[in-house]
C-alpha cells in the first residue's frame, strides 16, 4: 500500500504529462486529483498501521547501485515520521490539485501543470519514504527540479525564468553541501543505509576527519554539511534569496510547494538525522542559531513588503526557521509539530491569496487592494483563520507548535536556546504585526483598486473554496488534536525511534519549571502586534507613513530585503559573470580557440598566403627555384663525403 | 686518365708514321691539345655573348657558334657521327628556327634593365656554387665509384678497332635501344603536330572543304520534298 | 696538358653554369631563355660523349643522340608556344610575362 501512495502520483503525472493532449484539460485534471486523492486516502488508512508497528517497516523494491562499498536499494521507510509526513503531503497535494483546477481555468497547459504538480508529489514523497541517503537526495533534486520546473511555469515571461533559474542555482549550491555531507558520511560510516548509519552514530563521536587540509570532528562536520543542503532547500538565512522569487509561479504552486511540502524538506532531513544530529552538538547549535536568526530576519522583511505573495513567501521562511531552531535544541517532535500545522494554514493563506488575486483579476500589489471583506467574504473569513493560527493565537493550531517550539528553546537552557527564544518571541510580534497589515490593507478600508478591476471582484468558485475548507479544517483543530501525540505525554509512544533524543537533551516533559510569564509571552507578543497593526493601518493610516519617511533608511534596508539580493549580485553573481566571460572570450576564444581551430586556419591562411607569393609568374624565377634546389641537393649529397 | 690513348683511331692514325711514329703522335697531340683549347675557349666565349648580346640575332648567332665549337670537341672525342649530328639537327634547324622566329617577332634592341643587378649576387654565388660541385670530380681527383660501372647493363664494348662511330652507334640503337628510338620518333612527331596545330591561323575569308563536316550530313538538313503546283516554280518559296 | 676527361668536364660545366646564368638574369627577352636551354643540353651532350669515352660504353652517345632529339622536338614546340603568346600579347618582354602569378 506505501507502494501505491508513493508511486500513484508518479502514474498520474506520466499519464497527464505525456498523454495530456489526448486526454484533455479535464481528462488530466481527473487523473492528477484522483491518483492524488486515493493517495491521501490511503495514506489517512496506512498511518494507523503505521502506529501500530513498534520498529520501522521497510518495504523493499529493488537493487539499485552495488559498487565497491556502496550498496544502496530502492526501499520505504515507514515509520511515525514518514508517516506524518505522507500526510501532509499527500493532503496538501490533494487539495492544491483540486484548488488548481479552478484557479488555473483557462490557462492554455493545464495538463502540463497537473502533471508537473504530481511528479513534484512524487518526489517529495519519495523524499520522505528513503531509508538511505541517495534515495533522500534523488527525492532532494527531484523536488529541486519540479520546483524550477513550476516556478518557470509561465515560461513566457523573463521575471519567472530568471526566477526559476535562482530558485535551481541557489538551491544547487545547498545540494552540493548535502552531496559533500553524503560523502562524509560514507566516509565515515561506510555505509549509505539508515539503520546502518544510525546504528553506528554514537561511535563516531570523537573522531576526526581530514577536510581541507585540517582535522575536524567527523559527525559535526557531516552534521554541518547535509545542514547547508537543508538551508538551501528551506531557504534559511543564506540561501534564502530564492524564495521570494519563486512567488512568479502560480499560486497553487507557492502553496504546496513554497510553503507546505519543498520547503520543509530541510526541517524533515534534520528531523530524520536526529540519530546524527544528536551526537554533534555542535551541528545541532548552528541549526539553532540560523534558524533563530532566519527567523527574525525574515520578519522583519514581511512588515515591509507590498506584494501579497510576498509576504507570506516571508512569513513561510520566518516559520521555518522556528522550525529549524526548534530541532536546534533537540525538539524534533516540535519543530515537527510545527510543520505539521505550518502545512495547514501557511496553504490555506496562499491559496485565499490566491483567491483574492483571483478575484483582483491578477492583481497582486497590496497598495491597490482595499474594501473587499464585503465581497467575498467567505475568502475574507479563511484568510482570518489561517492568519489567528500562524499568530498563534490559543485554540488555534498555530498557537499550540509555536508554543511548543519557544517553550522547548527556554528550556533548553544553552545560550542558543535563550538566542533563538528572545528572536522568536520577537519574531512572534512580527508575524502577528504583518499578517493583519496583510488582512487590513487587503481586505478593509476603501478599495484603492481601479474601477474596472472593481467591477470584477467575485467569490471563487467552489472547487476554489472546498480545498480551503479542509484546509481550514486542519489549521483550526490539528493542533488541539494532535498535541498530545506530537509534544505531549504520549510522545515517546508516537515517535518511538523515528526520532532520537538523547536525555540530557530532552527539553519537554524534562520536568523543569517553566516560568508563568515566559509561557505567556509569545501569546501576548502575538496580541501586542494584532493591536499595533490595527493602530496603524485601521484607525491612523498616517503612522506608516510618517515612520517610513523618518526612518527612511530602515524603511529602505526592510523593502529591499536586507540587501541580500545586491550583495550577492556583487560577490558572486557578477564575479561568475565575469569569470565566465573572461573564460568565454579569452580563455575559450582567444587561447582555445586562438590556438586550435581559428588561430590554425589563420594560420595556415597565413601560410598560404606567403607561399603563394612565391609564385610570381615569372618562369625565370621557378627556373630560379629549381636551381637552387638542384644545388642544394647536389650540396647535400656532396659535402658529407 | 688518357682515354683518347685507348682510341681505335689513336692507332690508326700513324699509318705512314712507321718512319716517324713517335713525333708523328706527338705532333697530333699537340695538334689535339690546340684545337681542344680553341675549340674550347671558342665555345665559352659565345656561351657568354649568348648571354650577354643586346642585338638578339646576334645571340643567335653566337649559340650557333656555341654548337660548331662543340661539334669539333666531339670529333676530337671521337664521336664524329655526333658532332655532324649535331651540325645538321642543331645548327641547321635548331638554330635556324631560332632565327626565324627572332626576326619574325621583330624584337627590339633590350636595354639592360635594372633588375640585372638586384639578381646577380644571389645568381652568382649559386652559379659559382654549381660550377665548383660540377667540377670537383676532376679537381679532387675523385674516382668513379667501383660499383658504379656495373649500373646498367655491362659496359659495351666500344666496338673492335676499326669501327667507324656511325657503326658503333648503329650496332647499339637499333638493338638494345630500338624502344626509345622509336619513342623519339613519336615525341618528334608530336612536336611536330604539336607545332602545327599551335600557331595555325586560318585565314577568315577562305573556304576550304571541312571532310568531316560534310559526311556527317543527315537527309534531313540536305533534302525537302516540295509539292510544286503545275506550271509553277519553286522560286516563291526561295529556293533556286 | 693532354685534355683528358677533367677538361672536358669542366668546359661542360661552365657551358651549363651559363646557361643557368642565361635563365634568370636576362631582361630581354624569353628567347634568351630557350637558347640557355640550349646551351644547357649542349653541356649534357659533352658530358655525356665525355664519359661514354671514358667508360668504353656506347649508351652515353646513344644518350647523346636522344636528348638532341628531344631538344629539337621541345625547341619547335617552345618557339610554337611563343608565338602563339607573341600574337597574343604582342610582347615578349621577360617582365610582362607573369600571367600566372599566384
Amino acid at each position: 500500500m506505501a507502494l501505491l501512495i508513493v508511486l500513484l502520483p508518479l502514474l498520474a503525472s506520466f499519464i497527464a504529462g505525456f498523454f495530456g493532449r489526448a486526454i484533455g484539460d479535464r481528462g488530466a485534471q481527473l487523473v492528477t486529483c484522483g491518483g492524488m486523492c486515493i493517495s491521501a486516502v490511503l495514506a489517512i488508512v496506512l498511518f494507523p498501521q503505521i502506529l501500530a508497528h513498534e520498529d520501522p517497516q521497510v518495504v523493499t523494491m529493488f537493487q539499485w547501485i552495488v559498487s565497491g562499498g556502496v550498496d544502496v536499494e530502492w526501499s520505504l521507510r515507514l515509520d511515525t515520521l514518514s508517516g506524518v509526513m505522507l500526510l501532509v503531503v499527500s493532503i496538501v497535494s490533494a487539495m492544491v490539485h483540486i484548488y488548481s483546477i479552478g484557479y488555473m481555468h483557462g490557462d492554455p497547459g493545464i495538463p502540463r501543470f497537473m502533471a508537473y504538480l504530481s511528479l513534484f508529489t512524487f518526489f517529495m514523497l519519495a523524499l520522505v519514504t528513503a531509508n538511505n541517503f541517495v534515495q533522500m537526495f534523488f527525492g532532494w533534486e527531484g523536488v529541486g527540479l519540479c520546483s524550477y520546473l513550476l516556478i518557470g511555469y509561465w515560461y513566457d515571461r523573463a521575471s519567472a525564468n530568471a526566477a526559476s533559474i535562482k530558485a535551481f542555482i541557489v538551491n544547487r549550491i545547498g545540494d552540493f553541501g548535502f552531496a559533500l555531507g553524503i560523502f562524509a558520511t560514507f566516509v565515515i560510516f561506510g555505509s549509505l543505509d539508515f539503520d546502518t548509519v544510525f546504528g553506528k552514530a554514537p561511535s563516531a563521536v570523537g573522531t576526526t576527519i581530514s577536510f581541507l587540509g585540517w582535522q575536524v570532528p567527523s559527525l559535526t562536520l557531516a552534521c554541518i554539511l547535509l545542514f547547508i543542503g537543508a538551508m538551501g532547500k528551506s531557504a534559511q538565512l543564506g540561501l534564502h534569496t530564492w524564495l521570494p522569487d519563486a512567488m512568479e509561479g502560480p499560486t497553487p504552486v507557492s502553496a504546496l510547494i513554497h510553503a507546505a511540502t519543498m520547503v520543509t524538506a530541510g526541517v524533515f532531513m534534520v528531523a530524520r538525522l536526529s540519530p546524527m544530529f544528536e551526537y554533534a552538538p555542535g551541528a545541532l547549535a548552528v541549526v539553532g542559531v540560523i534558524g533563530g536568526t532566519t527567523a527574525f530576519f525574515a520578519g522583519t522583511i514581511g512588515m515591509a513588503q507590498n506584494d501579497i505573495k510576498r509576504v507570506i513567501a516571508y512569513s513561510t521562511c520566518s516559520q521555518l526557521g522556528y522550525m529549524f531552531f526548534g530541532a536546534g535544541v533537540s525538539a524534533y517532535g516540535a519543530a515537527i509539530f510545527h510543520l505539521f500545522t505550518h502545512a495547514f494554514f501557511k496553504a490555506l493563506l496562499f491559496l485565499c491569496a490566491g483567491s483574492v488575486i483571483h478575484a483582483m483579476s491578477a492583481e497582486q500589489d497590496m497598495r491597490r487592494m482595499g474594501g473587499l471583506w464585503k465581497k467575498i467574504p467567505y475568502t475574507y473569513a479563511l484568510m482570518w483563520i489561517g492568519s489567528l493560527s500562524l499568530a498563534g493565537i490559543p485554540f488555534f493550531s498555530g498557537y499550540f507548535s509555536k508554543d511548543s517550539i519557544l517553550e522547548s528553546a527556554w528550556l533548553a537552557g544553552t545560550p542558543v536556546g535563550k538566542y533563538s527564544f528572545t528572536l522568536g518571541v520577537f519574531t512572534a510580534f512580527l508575524t502577528a504585526f504583518y499578517s493583519w497589515r496583510l488582512l487590513i490593507m487587503t481586505f478593509h478600508g476603501e478599495s484603492r483598486a481601479d474601477h474596472e478591476t472593481q467591477h470584477h471582484i467575485h467569490e471563487s468558485p467552489w472547487v476554489m473554496l472546498a480545498p480551503l475548507f479542509v484546509l481550514a479544517a486542519g489549521a483550526i483543530f490539528a493542533g488541539f488534536l494532535f498535541e498530545g501525540w506530537f509534544v505531549g505525554p504520549e510522545r515517546s509512544e508516537f515517535w518511538k525511534h523515528s526520532i532520537l533524543v538523547l536525555p540530557q537533551h530532552q527539553t519537554l516533559g524534562s520536568g523543569r519549571e517553566l516560568p508563568v510569564l515566559i509561557a505567556f509571552l509569545p501569546l501576548i507578543a502575538g496580541v501586542v502586534g494584532i493591536a499595533l497593526a490595527y493602530v496603524c493601518y485601521m484607525f491612523r493610516p498616517d503612522i506608516p507613513e510618517r515612520v517610513s519617511t523618518q526612518f527612511r533608511a530602515l524603511y529602505l534596508f526592510l523593502l529591499n530585503k536586507w540587501y541580500f539580493d545586491e550583495l550577492y549580485d556583487r560577490l558572486f553573481v557578477r564575479t561568475a559573470f565575469s569569470l565566465g566571460d573572461g573564460l568565454w572570450k579569452t580563455g575559450d576564444g582567444a587561447i582555445i580557440d586562438g590556438l586550435g581551430p581559428d588561430g590554425i586556419a589563420a594560420a595556415t591562411r597565413e601560410l598560404a598566403r606567403e607561399a603563394s607569393r612565391l609564385q610570381t609568374g615569372y618562369v625565370y624565377h621557378y627556373a630560379f627555384a629549381m636551381l637552387i634546389g638542384v644545388v642544394a641537393l647536389v650540396t647535400w649529397y656532396l659535402v658529407p663525403r | 686518365m688518357d682515354a683518347i690513348k685507348d682510341h681505335p683511331h689513336a692507332e690508326e692514325r700513324p699509318k705512314g708514321a712507321s718512319r716517324s711514329t713517335h713525333s708523328g703522335l706527338a705532333v697530333a697531340m699537340i695538334v689535339q691539345i690546340v684545337m681542344f683549347y680553341i675549340f674550347a675557349a671558342v665555345a665559352v666565349a659565345s656561351g657568354v655573348m649568348v648571354i650577354a648580346a643586346r642585338n638578339p640575332v646576334h645571340s643567335v648567332l653566337f649559340l650557333i657558334l656555341a654548337f660548331f665549337n662543340s661539334a669539333g670537341l666531339f670529333i676530337l672525342l671521337g664521336a664524329e657521327f655526333l658532332a655532324m649530328i649535331l651540325v645538321i639537327v642543331y645548327v641547321g634547324a635548331v638554330a635556324v628556327l631560332f632565327l626565324f622566329v627572332v626576326m619574325m617577332l621583330d624584337i627590339d634592341f633590350a636595354q639592360l634593365r635594372s633588375g640585372f643587378m638586384r639578381y646577380l649576387p644571389v645568381g652568382a654565388l649559386i652559379g659559382i656554387i654549381l660550377f665548383a660541385e660540377l667540377i670537383s670530380f676532376a679537381l679532387l681527383h675523385w674516382v668513379i665509384a667501383p660499383g658504379v660501372t656495373g649500373v646498367e647493363a655491362a659496359p659495351l664494348p666500344k666496338g673492335g678497332i676499326g669501327i667507324t662511330n656511325t657503326r658503333a652507334l648503329g650496332d647499339v640503337l637499333y638493338t638494345r635501344y630500338i624502344f626509345a628510338f622509336q619513342a623519339s620518333g613519336v615525341i618528334l612527331l608530336i612536336a611536330m603536330i604539336g607545332a602545327i596545330v599551335l600557331t595555325l591561323r586560318r585565314r577568315p575569308d577562305s573556304r576550304r572543304q571541312s571532310i568531316s563536316e560534310q559526311l556527317a550530313r543527315t537527309r534531313a538538313e540536305t533534302i525537302e520534298i516540295v509539292k510544286v503546283p503545275l506550271g509553277g516554280g519553286i522560286a516563291a518559296r526561295g529556293g533556286d | 696538358m693532354a685534355p683528358g676527361l677533367p677538361h672536358y668536364l669542366t668546359v661542360a660545366a661552365i657551358l651549363f653554369t651559363l646557361g643557368i646564368f642565361g635563365i634568370f638574369l636576362n631582361r630581354k627577352n624569353v628567347i634568351i631563355i630557350m637558347m640557355s636551354i640550349e646551351l644547357m643540353l649542349l653541356a649534357v651532350n659533352i658530358n655525356f660523349v665525355a664519359f661514354s669515352v671514358l667508360l668504353n660504353d656506347m649508351a652515353g652517345q646513344v644518350f647523346a643522340m636522344f636528348v638532341l632529339t628531344v631538344a629539337a622536338a621541345e625547341a619547335a614546340i617552345g618557339l610554337a608556344i611563343l608565338v602563339v603568346y607573341f600574337r597574343n600579347r604582342g610582347t615578349i618582354q621577360v617582365e610582362d610575362i607573369r600571367m600566372m602569378r599566384g
